[in-house]
């Protein structure tokens, strides 16, 4: 069967629970799903967060995604996978993002959906902003986030 | 040829795109980032670090010795800290 490679970037939530169904439905060639969410917490460090507003490029974002999809598909043998990003204003405990990978086995499910996160962390388009008592400020990019998409180039 | 801008960028600026006619002196993104921040107090502000700076030609990644020439939409914004 085909490989199925689903990539949306969206401002209103996803069903987790129904992205993994659709992904293996109807289907007996997938023994693993590796699901990774990614949620708004409620705050950094001590500082309490009410929202997190994700702006991104619209058009570049769909397309850095679906480039690093392509080479998850052909560094992998994964029978499909599926990336959604959210963007807009998100309260803590909603969804940001979702990275489903299907494979016969395990290890190939596993490694794709970190590859894939650690690349969305660092390539992707997208800023996120915090809102907070005191206003806002822009998340700054972090060291370890660049050294984790890395270690994929080695 | 059009530039966009986002996140801190964008603000600083004060302005998401605009269409910009640079010399043709101007011949790499570096060069280009060079000459936009001589154009305004908001464009010092956000290129006061260019090394920062992450640019991208028609929607991918590109480095700062990249050629602009034929570029449709050049755009310019921080690092990113989606996922």
């Amino acid at each position: 069967m085909t490989a199925i490679v689903t990539v949306r970037v969206q401002p209103e939530d996803f069903d987790t629970a129904a992205e993994i169904a659709a992904l293996s439905h109807g289907r007996t060639d997938i023994g693993a799903v590796v699901s990774f969410s990614g949620l708004c917490r409620g705050n950094d460090h001590d500082t309490p967060i009410s929202a997190l507003v994700l702006e991104h490029y619209p058009g570049m974002a769909e397309a850095e995604i679906m480039r690093h999809a392509e080479e998850a598909m052909a560094r992998w043998p994964l029978q499909g996978l599926t990336v959604i990003h959210r963007f807009g204003r998100i309260t803590p405990g909603e969804n940001i993002v979702l990275v489903v990978t299907a494979s016969s086995h395990r290890r190939a499910a596993f490694e794709a959906a970190e590859f894939l996160m650690d690349y969305l962390k660092t390539n992707a388009p997208f800023w996120k902003r915090e809102e907070t008592a005191d206003g806002g400020s822009w998340v700054e990019a972090k060291s370890h986030d660049d050294a984790a998409a890395a270690r994929w180039t080695s | 040829m059009k530039v966009k801008y986002f996140a801190w960028v964008r603000e600083r600026i004060g302005k998401a795109e605009e269409t910009i006619e640079p010399p043709a002196s101007v011949r790499t993104v570096a060069e280009l980032i060079a000459w936009l921040t001589a154009q305004g107090e908001g464009y010092a502000y956000a290129f006061e670090k260019p090394k920062v700076i992450r640019a991208a030609i028609d929607q991918s990644h590109v480095q700062p010795d990249a050629p602009i020439s034929g570029a449709r939409e050049i755009a310019f914004f921080p690092p990113m800290t989606g996922g």
